[in-house]
Formats: structure tokens, C-alpha cells, sequence
């Protein structure tokens, strides 16, 4: 990969900013985008993700090669499919009843999986979900430090699981690959990882160990 | 710039000597007793958050704070914070107002969802509308606030058509914060509303909210208000020496935050996570009078904030803990404080 690769990361929240700004930092173009008009981003962008570029939705997703979901998992139901068809879809939302309350889409199976099987023309990566977002930025930690923290990368096409490892190392942590979305239920709330900032062997033992992996 | 400093509790269930715990009711008497003691030891405001658990037994807030207001003269009471999104402005409004008059003017309130989500069961609001309902109330609360006859439609309670909301306030609007945790787009909203800011830091180095009060006094030129305060709330606790502080605070902080972790999707604490969160870099401000001064004089000047409000206590500490944090906390950690922030 010669030029890096374009993200797009929908959401200005408690996440999408942190996701944005890290980005930045490893040298992606960005782009961030929420519901509505731009404008209601300039200030956001300007003082605390200098270097994204605020859009509306849909031209981030069109001039993005990744596109970063971070929004609320109850908002997901009003993105439109087709927005997102072609692309490469990171899945960094969470089903976590207890503080969002219960949705009856997701009480069933992983949510990415439920996640991608809405997303028919996209090919979908679940990652960077289970650091909490006030410690995604502060454990961030270059290759080879000790203190490195690992993250969990899954998804069903090993091509794009690749790319999305490139970038959680690229943004600070050591990419753990798992082999299917149906493993990244490892990743989800009351998961092994969840909430927990593990280094690459503890990480790795912790979700190969996870009945919820295991098919 | 003038420096404020206040004390919050959430009615953290307190523990007698030898760690059982004492009952609701004499926890809720004894927090009477720490307001009382707070204007006594020079704190300028004094907040209570709402919440419904077993072992923060504190719903009803502003009943506490009418009782704290009948026995001091001076200190400021408010919320800390105030779930507005599962309780109705105009009740919200009128038992302020009402702590208003009772208090003669020193009544505040901070809205936020603070750290408890438990009220939305409770009272049957869906936790997947919270934005909705925040947004809304908010909004209408600000109406109420300004004070007049106020009309108003939405979809989350019933419309209001030039109504007179009792009971008026005698000086105008008292103040109102909104408690932000780390969405830029609250504090957007907050300027907006012209409500002033409330920084809740509880891990992490606080130095990373500095980008939130710069975002908040751009967005109030934005919108063509003036400039507005910026308040810390960060939990701690004081005792003589940095040793007793920690072994005290440690082992109550570590129990409730591994009760919690799983909904809120904290790591379990450890003692390493605890010294990194007590040292110069991480939230809490627990030690003697020099470690916790020194810190909250740094991250006021870091933070551009002018308040700082220390969430004291935790469930299992006795009253008797309390009282000692709370007496340095007024007698020499502030003093130390304004020293170092000449």
C-alpha cells in the first residue's frame, strides 16, 4: 500500500472523534461525518481532530476507502445500505444493553454479524470497539513498546482484516486476527476484552479461550 | 479570574468501623450533616447526584439539600447532576426554584445523565431515546430557567401555552451547568442552550479536556453569548498523609468499580490502574492536602475551568472519614490551592 488508504469515520460522539484523531496521527486523510449538516462540525474538527475535514455523510463514504461506523448501535437502522455498498465497513459499534438500552434486532447472535448481513454489499470488519474511548487515545503506543496494548480484528475476508490490522497498528496497538465476524464475539460486551487493556499474549489467550468464539 | 470550590456526593452508603454498612436513612441524615459542615468549613458549593441504587440511595436530592439549606446561610446547593432526560423539567424546575426561595438564591442545578442510567427503567423511558430526551428537556429547561410564561411543544411531554411556572425566582435565572464526559457535541449543546460547562473527569489524564473548554468558549462566540464558567467534578478523597488516603479510598474504589465495570465497560481496577489514576496524570485526587492541592491547582490552569468540585466519598467509608476530608479539604487543601493559583 503505497498511498494510504482514505477513512471515513461517521460519528462525532464519544468515539468518532477519538478514532478521527488517532487516524490523523498515523497519516490517513479523514473525513467525519454525522446526520446532518457539516457545518455543526467545524468547531469540533478544527479544535480537536485538526487535519480531518468535516462532510456531510455520503461524500465521506464516497471518497473513503474504509468507512468507520461509530455511532450509537440504535441509530444504525437509519444509514442506508446502499451508502456503504463497495466499501470496507469497520464495525466499531457495541450491543450493550445496559447502558443503551434493549434492541430487539441485535438480542441475538453477534451484533457485527447482524451488523453485516444488513450490509449486504459491504464487506465488514469489527474493531476497535472494546477499548472504552477515554482510554483508546492514552494506551495508544508506538511498535515495540513495551506498555503496547493488543486489539482484536475480525471479520470474514481475510483481505480486509489485513488492512484493518495495517491500521490498528498503524494508530498504536498490536492487531490480534480473528478468523471470522462469528469469532469477534470475543470483542463484545461481557466478553473476555471487553473494557480491557491487554497485552498481545494475555489478549490472544483471553479470546481463543472465549466459548463465544467457538463455532 | 475568582476560583470557586465545591464538595459532590451521590449519598455514597456509608460503613461503620468495621465495614458494615449503615442503613439509607442514617446515610442520608449523615449527608445533611456534611452539608452543614461543608459551609463550615468554607466550601462554596455543595452537590448531590442523583441516583437510585442500593448503594447510592440518593433520588431525591433536592429534599437533602432543602434540609442543608434550613441550617447554612452562605454555601451554594445544587445537583450533581440532575437526570433530566428521565424526569420532567418543569418538576425539575419548580423543586430548584422552590430550593431557591427556601435558600434565599443559592440554589444551581447540573443536568446531565451523570454515570447512572438506573432511572430510565425505573420511571419507563427507553435508554436508546436518551439523546432524544436530553435534547428536548434540555431546551425546554432553559425556557423554564429565563423565567415568564412559557410556550412549548415537543414530543416528550405535554405542550406548555403561555404558562406561568411557579414559583418565580426573586433575582432571575440560577445558574445552570450541563455535565459533559467527553462528547464534543454536548458542549456544543450546552453553549448553545447558554447553560455554563461541567467537565466530569473520572479517568484518564484530565489534561485531554482541555480541548473541550477551548471547543465551549468558541461555540459560546459562535452563538453570541458571553463567556461562561468551566467546573471540574472528579472524585478523590483527603486524609493526613498520602498513605492513609489510598489505603482507605483503594479498596471502596476498587469494590464499586468492579461492581459497575460490566455495565459501564470500565477495565477492573488494580492496584497499578490505582496509582496511575492518583498520580500527577490520572483523575483522581486522593491523597494529603499537598498531593490533592497541588493537583487540582494544575488542572484548573490546564482545563481553563474556575470551579472544582470534588466528588468525595465512596460506599464503605465511614462518616467519620468524610468529616476529616471534608474539614482538609476546606481548612487546607483550598487555601493551598488559591496559594498556588496566586
Amino acid at each position: 500500500m503505497n498511498e494510504p488508504a482514505r477513512l471515513a469515520v461517521l460519528g462525532a460522539g464519544h468515539v468518532g472523534p477519538v478514532i478521527a484523531r488517532l487516524a490523523v496521527k498515523a497519516g490517513y486523510p479523514v473525513a467525519i461525518a454525522t446526520s446532518g449538516d457539516p457545518e455543526n462540525l467545524a468547531l469540533i474538527t478544527e479544535l480537536m481532530i485538526p487535519g480531518a475535514q468535516p462532510r456531510w455523510a455520503r461524500d465521506a463514504v464516497a471518497g473513503a476507502d474504509i468507512v468507520v461506523l461509530a455511532i450509537p448501535l440504535h441509530r444504525f437502522g437509519q444509514i442506508d445500505p446502499r451508502l456503504l455498498d463497495g466499501k470496507l465497513v469497520v464495525d466499531a459499534m457495541n450491543y450493550w444493553p445496559a447502558t443503551e438500552g434493549v434492541l430487539e434486532a441485535f438480542s441475538r447472535g453477534g451484533s457485527s454479524e447482524i451488523v453485516a448481513r444488513r450490509l449486504a454489499g459491504s464487506v465488514v470488519v469489527k474493531a476497535l470497539n472494546h477499548i472504552g474511548y477515554h482510554e483508546l487515545e492514552a494506551r495508544a503506543r508506538p511498535a515495540g513498546d513495551p506498555d503496547r496494548p493488543a486489539a482484536g480484528v475480525a471479520g470474514d475476508d481475510p483481505a480486509a482484516v489485513a488492512m484493518i490490522a495495517g491500521l490498528a497498528d498503524r494508530i498504536g496497538y498490536d492487531p490480534v486476527r480473528l478468523e471470522s465476524l462469528r469469532a469477534g464475539r470475543a470483542l463484545e460486551p461481557g466478553g473476555p476484552v471487553f473494557g480491557a487493556v491487554l497485552p498481545l499474549g494475555v489478549f490472544e489467550r483471553a479470546v481463543r479461550q472465549d466459548a463465544r468464539s467457538l463455532a | 479570574m475568582t476560583y470557586t470550590f465545591g464538595l459532590d456526593t451521590f449519598g455514597d452508603r456509608n460503613g461503620d468501623a468495621d465495614g458494615k454498612p449503615l442503613s439509607h436513612a442514617q446515610t442520608i441524615r449523615n449527608v445533611v450533616e456534611e452539608g452543614v459542615l461543608a459551609e463550615q468549613a468554607g466550601l462554596d458549593f455543595f452537590g448531590i447526584g442523583e441516583h437510585h441504587t442500593e448503594y447510592f440511595p440518593m433520588p431525591a436530592g433536592d429534599v437533602v439539600l432543602a434540609a442543608i439549606a434550613a441550617r447554612t446561610e452562605r454555601i451554594h446547593l445544587g445537583s450533581a447532576v440532575t437526570v433530566l432526560s428521565s424526569d420532567d423539567p418543569v418538576r425539575v424546575y419548580q423543586r430548584y426554584a422552590t430550593l431557591n426561595a427556601i435558600s434565599s438564591g443559592r440554589a444551581e442545578v447540573i443536568l446531565g445523565r451523570g454515570s447512572s442510567v438506573e432511572s430510565f427503567p425505573l420511571f419507563g423511558y427507553d435508554l436508546a431515546d436518551y439523546e432524544e430526551l436530553f435534547e428536548e428537556k434540555a431546551t425546554l429547561f432553559a425556557e423554564l430557567v429565563r423565567g415568564g410564561p412559557v410556550t412549548w411543544a415537543g414530543k416528550t411531554r405535554a405542550p406548555l401555552l403561555h404558562q406561568d411556572v411557579v414559583p418565580h425566582t426573586e433575582s432571575g435565572p440560577f445558574p445552570v451547568w450541563i455535565g459533559v464526559g467527553g462528547n464534543p457535541q454536548s458542549v456544543i449543546r450546552a453553549a448553545r442552550l447558554g447553560f455554563s460547562l461541567a467537565l466530569a473527569i473520572i479517568g484518564g489524564p484530565p489534561a485531554r479536556f482541555a480541548a473541550y473548554s477551548e471547543l465551549f468558549q468558541r461555540a459560546l462566540e459562535k452563538f453570541g453569548r458571553p463567556p461562561l464558567p468551566v467546573l471540574v467534578h472528579s472524585p478523590g478523597h483527603v486524609a493526613p498523609t498520602d498513605e492513609q488516603a489510598k489505603a482507605e479510598f483503594w479498596p471502596r474504589w476498587r469494590d464499586i468499580i468492579t461492581l459497575i465495570a460490566p455495565e459501564r465497560g470500565f477495565a477492573i481496577p488494580t492496584e497499578e490502574s490505582f496509582d496511575a489514576e492518583t498520580g500527577p496524570d490520572g483523575a483522581l485526587y486522593v491523597g494529603s492536602p499537598e498531593t490533592v492541592a497541588q493537583k487540582i491547582a494544575a488542572n484548573l490552569r490546564v482545563l481553563g475551568a474556575s470551579r472544582f468540585d470534588l466528588k468525595y466519598g465512596m460506599p464503605g467509608l465511614t462518616h467519620e472519614q468524610l468529616i476529616t476530608n471534608i474539614e482538609l479539604y476546606g481548612g487546607r487543601v483550598i487555601p493551598r490551592v488559591r496559594e498556588l493559583l496566586g
